[in-house]
């Protein structure tokens, strides 16, 4: 299953909808591609929504920390909601789970970029 | 080879679809062997990341050379070897991907994710010059199972917690 990816404003918060899996080729370009479209738009405030993202490998892994870094070199966040578990589980492994602020709920996760 | 094991080889591109292909190949043969839902998820992550590894690093995404992918079925344990035609590396000179510095790195996590998702892991100098990455899983209850997965109760799949 490829990924798809739509995104929507909430206030001064971009919420980007992914569904699929985030791998090497299509789903990581496309990440890429989303957040450097954002950015460019000037939409630094950014809540990816991975309810529906039941795979990522160390490619996706990588975009999801290339974008991180992208997003905080313009001053701006990067967070994370609904993480399924495998996606968890992968976070945690890798540590990554300290780096990202990760939500469970869309309005307290919306709250803290305030 | 003991008289039982189950081999399986196959020759595949340097491109990204070969990824996928390697993935799914060795996921049919897991869940046929009886592995349970988590452990073909480990062992399709696993694939994917030698396969990965093999496109990428070792044969530098150059598409005149190939990657080999072998697997063999014992009676304990599903062996999986990746092999690339490249000029091959030392698992010591990796770097760790959970060090602080390195924890915004966006690669180099696919041999640590091999080494946490299978039982055993190692990278030899392969046949043709290159790394040969050998990794294997256990079956659950060692012993329980027959290579096609048919005997014992423990060849049905585990459900996910």
């Amino acid at each position: 299953m490829s990924l798809h990816a739509t995104h929507r404003d909430a206030g001064p918060v971009t919420v980007v909808d992914l569904s699929g899996r985030i791998t090497l080729g299509d789903g990581s370009a496309l990440l890429r591609k989303t957040i450097r479209g954002l950015l460019d738009d000037q939409r630094t405030r950014i809540l990816l929504n991975l309810a529906d993202v039941d795979y990522i490998d160390s490619s996706g892994i990588g975009e999801l920390v290339s974008g991180y870094t992208a997003v905080k070199n313009r001053s701006g966040d990067l967070k994370l909601l609904h993480l399924t578990k495998k996606v968890r589980d992968l976070l945690q492994i890798t540590k990554l789970y300290t780096v990202f602020d990760v939500f469970t709920d869309e309005p307290t996760a919306l709250r803290s970029f305030v | 080879m003991a008289p039982d094991t189950k081999h399986l080889e196959i020759t595949l591109e340097t491109q990204v679809e070969s990824v996928n292909l390697a993935e799914e190949m060795c996921l049919r043969v897991a869940e046929a062997a009886g592995f349970g839902e988590d452990d073909c998820y480990r062992i399709g992550m696993s694939v994917r990341e030698g396969v990965i590894n093999a496109f990428h690093y070792g044969n530098q995404e150059r598409p005149e050379k190939k990657i080999h992918l072998a697997v063999d079925l014992t009676a304990e344990k599903m062996i999986i070897h990746v092999i690339d035609e490249g000029a091959g590396f030392k698992l010591s000179d990796v770097p760790d991907p959970l060090l602080e510095e390195n924890l915004l790195s966006t690669s180099g996590r696919g041999i640590f994710l091999m080494r946490a998702f299978m039982d055993e892991f190692d990278v030899l100098p392969g046949r043709t010059g290159g790394a040969e990455i050998v990794m294997s899983k256990k079956f659950p209850a060692a012993g329980s199972l027959s290579p096609n997965g048919q005997s014992g109760q423990d060849a049905k799949p585990k459900k996910e917690a």
